[in-house]
Parts: C-alpha cells; sequence; structure tokens
C-alpha cells in the first residue's frame, strides 16, 4: 500500500466549512485558530507530568482532518501519553498533570468549562488489545455508547449499528449473528467490533492506541484497511510500534523521543528524507 | 564449570518428596471431612433410629426422658432465615463499600478504610455478641422494633409480635454486620481485579463513573461478587456466639420463625445453648449432634448452590469471560 498524501491535500481543500462549535462557549476564536481550519486538532505546548515525572514536553502539532496521523517512537516515549490526553483519558490517571492546549474545532478540550465526560463523548478510542464488554452481544457492544447517549429507538439503533459495522469492515461477517457474544468473535473481529462500537458515537477524532499490536498479520491488514478505509469521513490519530504499518497508513507522522516530538511532517518525508539524524536512525531501525 | 558437574548438582529427590508431601497436605482434608461426617453420624446414631426422617421434619423439642421427641425443623429454618436476612441487609451495604473503596475514595482515605474493614472482620463473634445483648438491641428496640410494630403490627403478620429486642430480627441485624467486613472486603478485590481497560472502554464513550461502574465493572465482577456474598453466607449459617445471645432461644414449635420480633433459635445456638444439659446417656444428645450433622449439610448444600449460581452466572454468554 503507497502513501496518500493526496487524499490529505485533497481533504484540507474540500474542507471550507467554518468548524463545528458544539458546547459553544461564547468566545470568538481567535485569527490564528480560524486560519487553522483544515486542521482538526491543534496541540500547543503540551507537556504531561506524572506525579512531578515528565513524560511529553513541549508538544506543538497540527493535526489535518479526514486523514491518518501516525505517532511512532521507541517503547515510553511519550506516544501513548500524547494520544489519551487528547480525549482528557489522563484525568483518571493519578498525578497525571497536564498543561498546555489541545484544541478541536476551536475549542480548548482543557479550558475548564469543558465537562470531559462531554468530550469523551466526541472522541472515539481504540486500545491496544480488544477490550468488548464480555457479557454483552456483539449488538449491544455496539449500542453501549449510544444508549449512554440516550438513543432508545430500536430502529434507529439498528440503522446506527450496521452502518458502524459496515465501516468497521465487520458486518458481512457478523449480521447473522449480532446476538452472539461478542467474547465468541476472534482477536481480529473483536477489535474491529471496538472500532464499530467507537464509530457509533459518531466521533470527531477517532484515536488508536496500537490498534493491530495484540494481532496476527491477517487481522492486522484488516484494521489497517478498515483505517485507510475511515480517514474518509474521520480524523485519525494512530499509535504505533510499527514503522511499516505508520507507512502504510498514515499520511503525516509525528516521531517521538524521550517526551519529545522529534520531528513530524508528511510521512513519505518522515521515512525517506528525515531533516533529523535522530529521526533517520530510527526509521531506518538502528534504534527502537 | 563442566557439563558433568552440572548435571551432578541436580537433585531430584526433593521433587518427589515435595509430591509426596504435597498429596498427603491435599489427603489430609479429605480425612477430616470423613472423620467428622463419620463422628457426627455415629454419635447421632440413635436419634435417626428413633425419629427417622421425622428428626429433619418435626417440630416437636421435648427433651424429658421417658417422652423424648425432637425435631430440627424450626432450627433450620431460623438459620436460614436469620442467614438470608442478614444477608440481605449486608450485601448492599458491602458493595456500597466495596464501590467506594475501588471507585471512588481517594488513595488517602483508601488505604486506611480498607484496613479498618479487615480489622471489623478479625473482632472475635463474642464482642459482637456482648454489644448486641448490651447496647444494640436497646437502641434497636426503642428505636425501629417499637415504633414498627406499632406502626405496621395489626397488618402484616411479620411485625405482630411485640418487641423485646433478643428475637430474629435484631439476631440478623447483628449477623450482618457481622459478614459486612468479610464481603465487603472480598469484593473491593474483586472490583479492584477489573481490568482497567475495561473500564477504559466505558469512559471512552463517554460514560459517568456510575455508568462505568453499571456497564463495564458490575458485569464483569458479577460471579466473583456473588461469590464474596456465598462466602458471608457461610459465615451467618456457622455463626454461633452473636446469635446464640440475640436469638431469644425458643425452642419447639414456637421456635419456627413467623415474624421479625419472634424469639427464635438457629442449629447452630441451640447447640450452643443445650450442649451442657444434654447427658449423654439420653436421645438429647444424640438429638444435638443429629442438629450438627444437618447444619454440616447446610452449609454444604449452600457451597454446592453457590457453585452452580456461580458457573451458570459465568456460562449465560457463551464461552464466559475468558481473556482476550
Amino acid at each position: 500500500m503507497e502513501i496518500n498524501a493526496l487524499d490529505v491535500l485533497n481533504a484540507m481543500k474540500k474542507d471550507e466549512q467554518p468548524p463545528t462549535k458544539r458546547n459553544e462557549p461564547g468566545k470568538k476564536m481567535t485569527n490564528d485558530i480560524a486560519s487553522n481550519k483544515e486542521y482538526k486538532v491543534l496541540i500547543e505546548n503540551l507537556a504531561v507530568s506524572y506525579s512531578g515525572k515528565t513524560a511529553i514536553k513541549d508538544i506543538n502539532m497540527k493535526i489535518p482532518d479526514k486523514a491518518v496521523t501516525a505517532l511512532i517512537g521507541p517503547s515510553g516515549c511519550g506516544k501513548t501519553t500524547l494520544l489519551r490526553t487528547i480525549n482528557r483519558m489522563h484525568d483518571l490517571t493519578k498525578g497525571a498533570e497536564v498543561t498546555g492546549k489541545i484544541i478541536i474545532d476551536g475549542e480548548n478540550v482543557y479550558d475548564s468549562y469543558i465537562n470531559p465526560i462531554l468530550q469523551r463523548r466526541k472522541i472515539g478510542m481504540v486500545f491496544q488489545k480488544p477490550n468488548p464488554f464480555p457479557t454483552m452481544s456483539i449488538w449491544d457492544n455496539v449500542a453501549a455508547g449510544l444508549k449512554l447517549n440516550g438513543v432508545k429507538d430500536k430502529s434507529i439503533l439498528n440503522e446506527i449499528i450496521e452502518d458502524s459495522l459496515k465501516m468497521a469492515y465487520l458486518w458481512d461477517e457478523v449480521k447473522d449473528e449480532l446476538k452472539k457474544p461478542a467474547v465468541a468473535l476472534s482477536g481480529g473481529q473483536q477489535q474491529r467490533l471496538c472500532i464499530a462500537r467507537a464509530l457509533a458515537i459518531q466521533p470527531e477524532v477517532l484515536l488508536m492506541d496500537e490498534p493491530a499490536s495484540a494481532l496476527d498479520p491477517i487481522a492486522t491488514q484488516k484494521i489497517e484497511q478498515t483505517i485507510i478505509e475511515l480517514k474518509k469521513h474521520y480524523t485519525i490519530i494512530i499509535v504505533t510500534h510499527n514503522m511499516q504499518q505508520a507507512l502504510r497508513v498514515s499520511d503525516r507522522t509525528g516521531f517521538m523521543y524521550l517526551g519529545d516530538l522529534v520531528e513530524y511532517d508528511k510521512t513519505e518525508k518522515i521515512f525517506k528524507n528525515p531533516e533529523k539524524e535522530l529521526t533517520a536512525n530510527y526509521v531506518q531501525g538502528r534504534f527502537g | 564449570m563442566s557439563r558433568d558437574l552440572l548435571a551432578k548438582k541436580r537433585n531430584f529427590h526433593w521433587d518427589s518428596i515435595f509430591k509426596i508431601a504435597a498429596t498427603c497436605a491435599g489427603a489430609f482434608v479429605l480425612l477430616i471431612i470423613v472423620l467428622i461426617f463419620g463422628q457426627l453420624l455415629s454419635d447421632s446414631w440413635l436419634i435417626w433410629e428413633k425419629e427417622g426422617l421425622a428428626f429433619v421434619t418435626g417440630d416437636r423439642w421435648n427433651p424429658v426422658e421417658g417422652r423424648e421427641s425432637f425435631g430440627a425443623l424450626p432450627y433450620i429454618a431460623g438459620t436460614l432465615v436469620t442467614s438470608l436476612i442478614a444477608l440481605c441487609i449486608a450485601v448492599p451495604l458491602s458493595i456500597g463499600i466495596a464501590m467506594f473503596l475501588s471507585e471512588i475514595a481517594p488513595t488517602r482515605i483508601r488505604e486506611p478504610i480498607s484496613f479498618v474493614v479487615e480489622l471489623l472482620a478479625a473482632v472475635p463473634s463474642i464482642i459482637y455478641g456482648l454489644w448486641g445483648l448490651f447496647t444494640f438491641r436497646i437502641v434497636f428496640k426503642d428505636w425501629f422494633e417499637s415504633p414498627t410494630h406499632e406502626a405496621l403490627g395489626e397488618h402484616i403478620f411479620l411485625f405482630r409480635d411485640a418487641p423485646f429486642g433478643l428475637d430474629i430480627l435484631t439476631a440478623s441485624v447483628v449477623l450482618a454486620i457481622m459478614i459486612i467486613p468479610t464481603i465487603s472486603a472480598v469484593s473491593r478485590e474483586i472490583l479492584l481485579a477489573v481490568p482497567a481497560i475495561q473500564r477504559e472502554a466505558a469512559y471512552m464513550l463517554g460514560a459517568t463513573k456510575w455508568e462505568v461502574f453499571r456497564m463495564s465493572v458490575l458485569p464483569y465482577a458479577k460471579s466473583g461478587l456473588i461469590g464474596a456474598s456465598i462466602l458471608g453466607l457461610g459465615r451467618a449459617v456457622g455463626e454461633t456466639m452473636a446469635v446464640t445471645m440475640l436469638i431469644g432461644n425458643a425452642v419447639g414449635p414456637k421456635a419456627f420463625p413467623f415474624g421479625f420480633f419472634q424469639q427464635g433459635n438457629s442449629l447452630a445456638s441451640i447447640i450452643a445453648n443445650e450442649f451442657n444439659e444434654a447427658s449423654p446417656v439420653s436421645l438429647y444428645f444424640p438429638a444435638l449432634i443429629g442438629l450438627g450433622l444437618i447444619l454440616l449439610f447446610v452449609s454444604l448444600g449452600i457451597n454446592v448452590c453457590a457453585h452452580l449460581i456461580i458457573r451458570r452466572v459465568t456460562n449465560a454468554h457463551e464461552g464466559g469471560i475468558k481473556g482476550f
């Protein structure tokens, strides 16, 4: 699979509408942000520490809309930490302290008026290991987020569940057994079910934390195909250990090392012609 | 070191010694159960010979020599009723405590409270009994039993008996207090063992703490929580000292539990109460040992039921909760 930088450009041009403003704070957007409307997520001077120990520092990134952005780097470099700040998952981690801004559609998700619970409903997340709700059926797993949001109408639920499963490329495999328990699926199917579950709440951004790390090559390939299809509709940020995966699925890549964002550019550039020596060494496998 | 030297250092005797020792320890458990069962059966043989199955279903209790007649039903019922009332009070409270400790409490107060809960589990039952007898039953009678009796006594037969403080309900409530530490300590461990990734799945969808608990933690922990409750039930069924001091120790047909404020009796407490008076040569003694045998079977039955329930809950969905 080749890198599809054209898609990014198209997505950038196409998206001329002003950003949607849910949770309208009654604030005017600054010019700076307005000029960045082809970007979905803006990360400004972001730093995270755990009980005083710095995990990531001074991250600045502009993440394009309807494209896949990959975060790569050796273990412990802070890429998962960065991902989890975006949907405020670190609110749940003891001792975690976040400074800086993450702006999605003109709103800083760390502003005091933002309710982290409502914020998470706008951002889907897929985890390292498939984590379907084990006592629920396939149908119930996908419906879970919708029911939380008060969707009760069975026909609407059915419709969204079908759409979500189709988007996660699972529909054909499970359409006749939606009442089966989710844990009866294979690992790869479970992970695509988790993607469908995240898509069902119609998120604006989809975060993926090494979504294929627990899967075999064939399941991984299916997940990657799914990701490439999904970027037509979603802004996707994916953390991966696997450089080939980043190369295959992403439009932009950020290389992180020891809590720093060393380099962030078009994926092609990062892998073929990086600016920094460190990046070159990492992507060529000289350390890792 | 040469290869020969390494090979010589290995000593395989320890492996066989370990095997024999572990097997002996395992067999010891079986031996004890068989010995207890055998002893109870042989010592109570006379009562089974005389009463037969009527010893289990009868309700008379007359130890006077020549007119002896024994039936265990009121005490079986007393044991089950007090234990179940205690369970109904203790389980919601305990799961609430466990929920607080695992989901809500900040680390700073989590540790001390967990410690206190475990400390409560270590308080000897005589202490609970004395507290119940001298303090709790008086307060409980004045503040709960008497007002309830006055309000509902005429309408609902469960509240009909004039409260005295030493009755089924008092014993059950103290029993509940005694099993709360056990159930909540085990439940807390079970809730803490729910993988973080399960919680995060619900948080990701925008769930509140309660919603996370309801949709993610509770279903995952359900079979464990039932197990914790059964553990508490087991303790309640066998509890002797505190119950004996508080249940009122009625005997015969009137001990059958028909109301909350009625004097009752349980298998364990009637044995404890009357053992001193029983002459080993009369039928009285075998009757009490027979009650002990029944108590053993009641506990056994509860354990078997517990296993069945837990298995059903775990298998309710094909494949059950398995690793990913």
